[in-house]
């Protein structure tokens, strides 16, 4: 009978300074010469980390109540718009807003600049209530004048994600980047063998309540991230080819670092946020030993003509090639280019490494397991 | 042999002067014109390499200077903010001239300004910004 341990007894070694964290990386490299039996009695926990963009984020703020108090309703932060349908004080601020339609400076601006402790303009209008009289606010805060600061992504952390090519003759400013025309590039934004949900595929070990390294503190898996989807085929290896599941993730934004929260614009498209996550595996049994050697050459996702407007399915291609600067697709080789940084995602891994080997991040067992089977719908336009 | 990319601002009364030709045929310079943008009456640049042995390449750029016309190396107009830098790779998607690379084993981005054909494609793609051209 194949040998177990449970989470408990990891953390037990944690606590005792005893355990082996490797990086999915370096576990990767091991994997070509060990059996999943050999790499369980060596290693205890795997570090695997992404940066990436990650539009389905932004943060919570509570600015905290004037003297008379107001319920804000209509609210900018340095003329950003912010969400102002929840209480008083309370607002959302979304990576991807803007106030105008092609801006550079948005949400992920306002989060980065809060992040790195910068002042911010905040200006905010209301109708004025008996119990809320004020009507116009305009004041600076920082991370140190509101009450809190919580990052809160709905989506984060993709796993698996499409490869993007142009069959056009024009050139496209896409989310994936800029295209050149008649397939110049092919990029692609995923950290492969190094990427959370493709190190634990079937999310035995990441479940809602899992500890996480998000955006340089400690926060949580919240629940599973929207567009979850495990309808997608799997290959030979277990990995479901091309966007599948997803987390959304919380944490305190006040504590965060612009290291591994940085705003970002893409050409014609608009406003983002790169995110930096770390997640720990636990090596629990011989089948995640298995799951966490997952090669970049055993990772395969499509390719998508981006610029056709009708994003058709073009062929498939795994990281191995994508990383080694070239892809061969219908016979033309094509120049690719990653678009989340494995250089941060490889400094993430390293610090939750430390982390655990020195007991200062200790795992958690899911409080609940994310949906085993969950498609997606698609928006009919029905009037 | 030196080869080196430079760009030229001319100013807007630029003589006559073939400068270009006299480069090849006075000096022995191989010269390569990578971008070129001049009109009368304008401020006019050129981007090009220029190899020859390093003192027929610096008797050419005091002829380029004596003549009134801007000559630096290519690196000193075209500045990438390395520090901010995230390795992202977005930047290297559009090089075509191969003047952005991500290391294969480091995944580090490398810029080298030599290769640059001042294409302008990076300044759009990077999503942070870092890239600025200082030419027209």
């Amino acid at each position: 009978m194949s040998k177990k341990r449970s989470i408990e007894e990891i953390n037990e070694k944690i606590r005792n300074g005893k355990a082996v964290v490797l990086t999915a990386e370096q576990v990767s490299a091991m994997g070509k010469e060990m059996t999943p039996a050999e790499m369980m009695s060596r290693v205890d926990v795997v570090t695997t980390a992404t940066f990436g963009p990650m539009c389905s984020s932004g943060a919570f703020i509570n600015f905290g109540h004037t003297t008379p108090p107001m319920r804000m309703e209509k609210l900018t932060l340095n003329n950003v718009p912010a969400y102002g349908g929840v209480a008083a004080v309370d607002t959302y601020i979304g990576a991807t807003e803007t106030a105008m339609p092609h801006d550079n400076y948005g949400g992920a601006h306002v989060i980065e600049d809060l992040i790195a402790g910068k002042d911010v303009l905040l200006q905010a209008s209301a109708k004025g209530t008996d119990c809320y009289p004020r009507t116009e606010i305009k004041t600076l805060i920082n991370k140190s004048t509101i009450n809190e600061f919580i990052m809160f992504n709905p989506r984060n952390a993709y796993q698996n994600y499409n490869v993007a090519v142009n069959s056009t003759s024009k050139i496209k400013f896409t989310y994936m980047g800029t295209l050149l025309p008649a397939f110049g590039n092919a990029n692609f934004s995923t950290s492969g063998e190094l990427s959370p949900l493709l190190n634990d595929p079937e999310m035995r070990t990441i479940g809602i309540g899992t500890r996480i390294f998000i955006g340089g503190t400690t926060g949580y898996v919240a629940w599973n991230g929207t567009q979850f989807n495990t309808g997608k085929p799997l290959n030979d290896h277990g990995i479901p080819v091309g966007n599948a599941a997803t987390l959304a993730v919380i944490g305190d934004a006040k504590q965060m670092n612009t290291q591994f929260i940085k705003a970002a614009y893409f050409e014609k498209y608009g406003v983002s946020m790169f995110v930096g996550i770390g997640i720990p595996i636990p090596v629990v049994d011989e089948d995640m030993a298995r799951r966490v050697s997952i090669r970049n050459s055993q990772i395969e996702t499509n390719v998508i003509d981006y610029g056709s407007g009708n994003f058709e399915l073009l062929g498939r291609t795994n990281y191995k090639f994508l990383f080694s600067g070239e892809i061969t697709l219908n016979g033309k080789k094509i120049r690719t280019a990653p678009l989340s940084s494995v250089k941060v995602a490889r400094e993430i891994a390293d610090i939750l490494k430390k982390e655990i080997t020195e007991g200062r991040f200790i795992l958690t067992e899911p409080v609940a397991l994310l949906p085993k089977t969950k498609g997606l719908n698609k928006l009919e336009v029905r009037i | 042999m030196t080869s080196k990319r430079f760009v030229l601002t001319f100013p807007p009364d630029a003589t006559g002067e073939p400068i270009t030709y006299n480069l090849i045929k006075k000096f022995d310079i191989m010269v390569n014109i990578v971008k070129a943008d001049v009109s009368p009456g304008k401020i006019g640049h050129l981007v090009m390499e220029m190899s020859a042995p390093a003192k027929v390449l610096k008797e050419g750029l005091e002829y380029i200077r004596q003549k009134n016309v801007e000559c630096e190396p290519i690196d000193k107009k075209i500045h990438y903010r390395e520090d901010l830098c995230i390795h992202c790779g977005a930047c290297s998607a559009v090089c075509f001239a191969g003047a952005l690379t991500m290391g294969r084993k480091t995944a580090e981005l490398s810029f080298d300004p030599d290769k640059c054909v001042v294409c302008e494609l990076c300044l759009k793609s990077c999503p942070l910004n870092l890239f600025s051209i200082d030419i027209g």
